[in-house]
């Protein structure tokens, strides 16, 4: 049985979630969503949901207050705050906040993305503890200050040791109430993702951007089909580093670009952590094509062919535009790798290729 | 199968409270239908809540969006629906089921007093107090047009109908016209003036002008002239729905789900006309009731926590339950004290006003209409709504005491920023943003706009612009129902404007004198 509402509800989602759709090649080009990964939602501003009606415009702003303040003193505090105005019903985009997961089914229906079959049935699971109630003891520090203070207040009127001339409220032991836990079973990633980029004198702001989009919508549809994942980012130009998340979209090096160097460094990642068997891998490589000499690509193929493609899912080569660099290495992939399974190739030269690109990569359910 | 909200059983104990709760509303004068209290959980809170205060309504995805927005809402801890009250005879109510006995009973004497408002109430004389079951008769109606017609078909026209369900005349329902006569009189010489007669000598006449010609001739003005003359409307109409109902081309259905809409737009107006006054009116009943007969020892400190919480201010946000309490307690205040009439209204010397009646005995622990403030705001709450509350009881001192402050948006900051503190622009701010519930009047002027059947809105200019963009997308939708092309006139930035829609394109032009006039002007 489902209550009435819930079918309207489930309608106003469906509208959304078309809206989102519709304009889907739209948001895959817009690096705002992006900063909101690892929350489970992200506002969408939608157009033309909510019913327009004749209304005033923007004249309208003033209204009438209450409290302190001097004439020409501001209403809110902070600096972003736009009044009574911006809050109430009725403008006619919607900000509307989907889950990354709903994010990631749109784009799955939309690329018509088939679902990925995880290998292995492995599960890890760890523990977490959420505060979810009240109780009588507990650690100072989990000590909940309102309610302390509420029942102190309480004991002392009814004792009658309430003065309202000196309203001096001070709890005793039995007063006190802090906070309590549960503790809830997690599952665990057993998905990995390995990012690899170029950081070499070749690979540009916008580049960077290109990639940033990139791997956030590879994440989000990755994330859609595993529990859990983890991501590592590696960096190279002639040598390789593993870095964190914030490091792998800023640095920047000068210099020369040896692509076999994070090749190398993805392999050892998946040795000393990764075991095939339990994991799912996924290996994203971003470069703008440019590799010191042909023998280093040939160390590349060699490398993908007999360490690299045999223990992973899938490998992506996605090769962005840039002013600089011959623009070769897919090339030699195609030429000495030409119809390999689990290894996709693109090429992104605008933000408007990421639709193709997250496409061609997934296509395959892999 | 689907379902409404399940509610659940009224405890014991508090179905005896509210009967005492009751008895004490009635010793203090308050006259209310039989209310009849409902236990929901937070989910079926929110549904109800959505539904605009009902168990069932017609599908629609907006009750979805809302039924979001409030779960959402407190989610994120920004406030809970404690009570919620339809009027209906009898009346409904809503409880929260999680909600502290203490709670529970300050609801419900609140619920009593808006119960009182709703029956008491001029401006909702009009409504109707079987509500309950008229939505549920259009949740029906509405699912059998889709059964007939289709979900899409049915949604897209309910999306066009309440995208103008504000195009209302809350007055109308206080009207009675008497419809005009068609035309003007024209006797029967003025007819005979009309026959075409060509200029002939006297005995020729007969030939030039045959008898039989002319008679045909003759027949054919009368005729014309009983006809009803088809200017439509007769005056400016503000309800424009009523209109659109009357002469759009609509199918059977859709006349249907206009109708509906509109008649659930008049249902609401009160409740938008009243918010301050009713919500003000509830809560100077359940803090009186509760402090002076309800309250327990033991139940003190969450009951004056909440009720802080439920009249706390911040900044640039007037709350109605507090701003309405505290006039109501001012106007029971000054008719104790003598402190009103022509006297007092003239008087400029703030001392002496302040001082006016001060040595008066007040009298005190009043009950019901005892005291003549007390039966000075039972008359308020009788005849007015928040315009004439506002415009007839604030006074500098109320707004001096709350330090009420107008606001404007400053551009250069892009911030809201206090403009000043001069009791007469707050007046006039407070009664801009009351006075049709913040909406422009929007009026037909000509339902056959230079004879092409075209319809001609106006918007009238109350020193506030219309928004462009909202404007011409509701305007397509007007257009949607009524066929031919739409006009609305409206003034932007000193510029009187004329935008249109003809169905494929929109266009806005200054109007000129070139420009066919509309047979009203507004």
């Amino acid at each position: 049985m489902v209550p009435k509402i819930h079918k309207d509800h489930q309608r106003f989602r469906q509208i959304i979630k078309g809206r989102i759709r519709d304009d889907l090649r739209k948001f895959l080009t817009r690096g705002e969503l992006i900063g909101k990964e690892g929350k489970q939602l992200v506002s969408i501003p939608v157009r033309g949901v909510d019913l327009p009606h004749f209304r005033y415009g923007d004249n309208d702003d003033a209204g009438v207050g209450a409290g302190e303040g001097r004439p020409g003193q501001p209403l809110d505090a902070d600096d972003e705050g736009t009044g009574p105005g911006g809050t109430e019903p009725g403008r006619h985009i919607l900000e509307v906040d989907i889950s990354l997961d709903e994010l990631a089914d749109i784009l799955g229906e939309e690329l018509q993305l088939p679902r990925i079959e995880p290998k292995g049935k492995h599960k890890i699971t760890s523990e977490k503890d959420r505060y979810s109630g009240i109780r009588q003891a507990g650690p100072e520090s989990l000590r909940h200050f309102k309610r302390t203070f509420r029942q102190a207040l309480r004991r002392q009127i009814m004792t009658g040791t309430y003065d309202p001339a000196h309203p001096l409220v001070v709890p005793i032991r039995q007063d006190k109430r802090y906070r309590s836990w549960k503790t809830v079973l997690k599952p665990q990633s057993n998905a990995v993702i390995i990012y690899m980029m170029d950081v070499s004198g070749s690979m540009g702001d916008e580049q960077k951007e290109l990639v940033r989009i990139e791997a956030f919508w590879i994440d989000t549809w990755l994330r859609r089909n595993y529990e859990g994942i983890e991501s590592r980012y590696i960096v190279h130009d002639v040598r390789a580093y593993e870095v964190d998340k914030h490091t792998f979209y800023h640095v920047r090096e000068d210099g020369g670009t040896k692509i076999s160097s994070a090749f190398r460094a993805g392999k050892e990642l998946i040795e000393n952590h990764y075991n095939p068997h339990e994991w799912n891998i996924y290996l994203f490589h971003f470069s703008d094509g440019d590799n010191s000499s042909e023998s280093d690509s040939r160390v590349c193929c060699e490398m993908l062919t007999e360490q690299l493609l045999p223990n992973i899912n899938l490998f992506g080569y996605c090769q962005v535009a840039s002013a600089y660099g011959s623009g070769n290495f897919i090339n030699v992939l195609h030429e000495h790798l030409p119809d390999t399974d689990g290894m996709v190739t693109s090429r992104v030269n605008t933000r408007d290729d990421i639709y193709d690109s997250i496409k061609v990569f997934f296509d395959k359910g892999r | 199968m689907s379902i409404g909200p399940v509610a659940l059983e009224l405890p014991r104990d508090l179905a005896e409270q509210a009967e005492i709760i009751a008895d004490h509303a009635r010793r203090e004068g308050l006259d209310f239908y039989d209310t009849i209290f409902e236990m929901l959980d937070f989910d079926g809170m929110n549904q109800v809540a959505a539904y605009g205060g009902f168990p069932q309504r017609y599908p629609h995805w907006r009750f979805g969006m809302e039924y979001e927005r409030l779960r959402k809402q407190h989610a994120y801890g920004l406030g809970k629906i404690y009570e919620m009250v339809i009027n209906n005879d009898p009346c409904y109510a809503y409880l929260l089921n999680d909600n502290a006995p203490v709670d529970q009973k300050t609801v419900m004497a609140h619920v009593y007093a808006h119960c009182d408002f709703f029956k008491n109430n001029i401006w909702f004389s009009r409504t109707n107090r079987k509500m309950i079951d008229e939505m549920a008769n259009h949740a029906t109606r509405i699912r059998r047009h889709i059964d007939k017609h289709g979900l899409d078909a049915v949604e897209r026209f309910l999306d066009v109908c309440l995208s103008l369900e504000n195009l209302t005349d809350p007055h109308s329902v206080f009207m009675r016209r008497i419809a005009p006569e068609h035309g003007a009189d024209q006797d029967e010489s003025g007819i005979e003036h009309q026959v075409v007669r060509y200029p002939a000598k006297q005995y020729m006449d007969r030939y030039i002008n045959p008898p039989e010609a002319l008679a045909a001739n003759r027949q054919k003005l009368t005729v014309e002239h009983d006809k009803p003359r088809r200017i439509i409307p007769m005056t400016p109409h503000r309800d424009v729905l009523l209109f659109l109902l009357k002469w759009a081309p609509l199918e059977d259905w859709q006349n249907d789900v206009l109708a509906m809409v509109r008649e659930e737009a008049y249902y609401y107006a009160p409740q938008g006309q009243t918010k301050i006054m009713n919500e003000g009116w509830a809560t100077y009943w359940h803090s009186t009731m509760m402090t002076r007969y309800i309250l327990q020892a033991d139940e003190l400190i969450t009951y004056a926590e909440h009720h802080a919480g439920t009249l706390a201010m911040g900044p640039g946000r007037l709350n109605p339950y507090k701003i309405g309490v505290e006039l109501l307690r001012d106007i029971e205040d000054r008719w104790n004290r003598g402190r009103y009439g022509k006297d007092f209204d003239d008087c400029k010397d703030l001392e002496q006003r302040r001082r006016w009646g001060e040595d008066r005995k007040v009298p005190e622990r009043v009950v019901g209409k005892e005291s003549p403030g007390r039966e000075k705001i039972f008359e308020v709450r009788k005849v007015c709504n928040d315009v004439t509350f506002i415009d007839g009881y604030l006074t500098p001192e109320f707004v001096e005491r709350y330090r009420l402050f107008h606001y404007r948006y400053d551009p250069s900051t892009n911030r809201m920023v206090v403009v000043d503190r001069n009791f007469k622009k707050i007046k006039r701010q407070l009664l801009f943003s009351l006075t049709n519930h913040a909406q422009p009047f929007i009026y037909v002027v000509d339902g056959n706009y230079a004879n092409r059947g075209e319809l001609y809105l106006v918007h009238q200019h109350n020193g506030v612009d219309i928004d462009i963009r909202f404007s011409t997308e509701t305007l397509k939708n007007v257009q949607h129902i009524w066929g031919r092309p739409v006009h609305l006139q409206a003034l932007i930035d000193d510029e009187m404007m004329l935008f249109s829609f003809d169905g494929e394109q929109s266009k806005q032009q200054k109007i000129n004198d070139a420009l066919p006039k509309p047979v009203h002007a507004l």
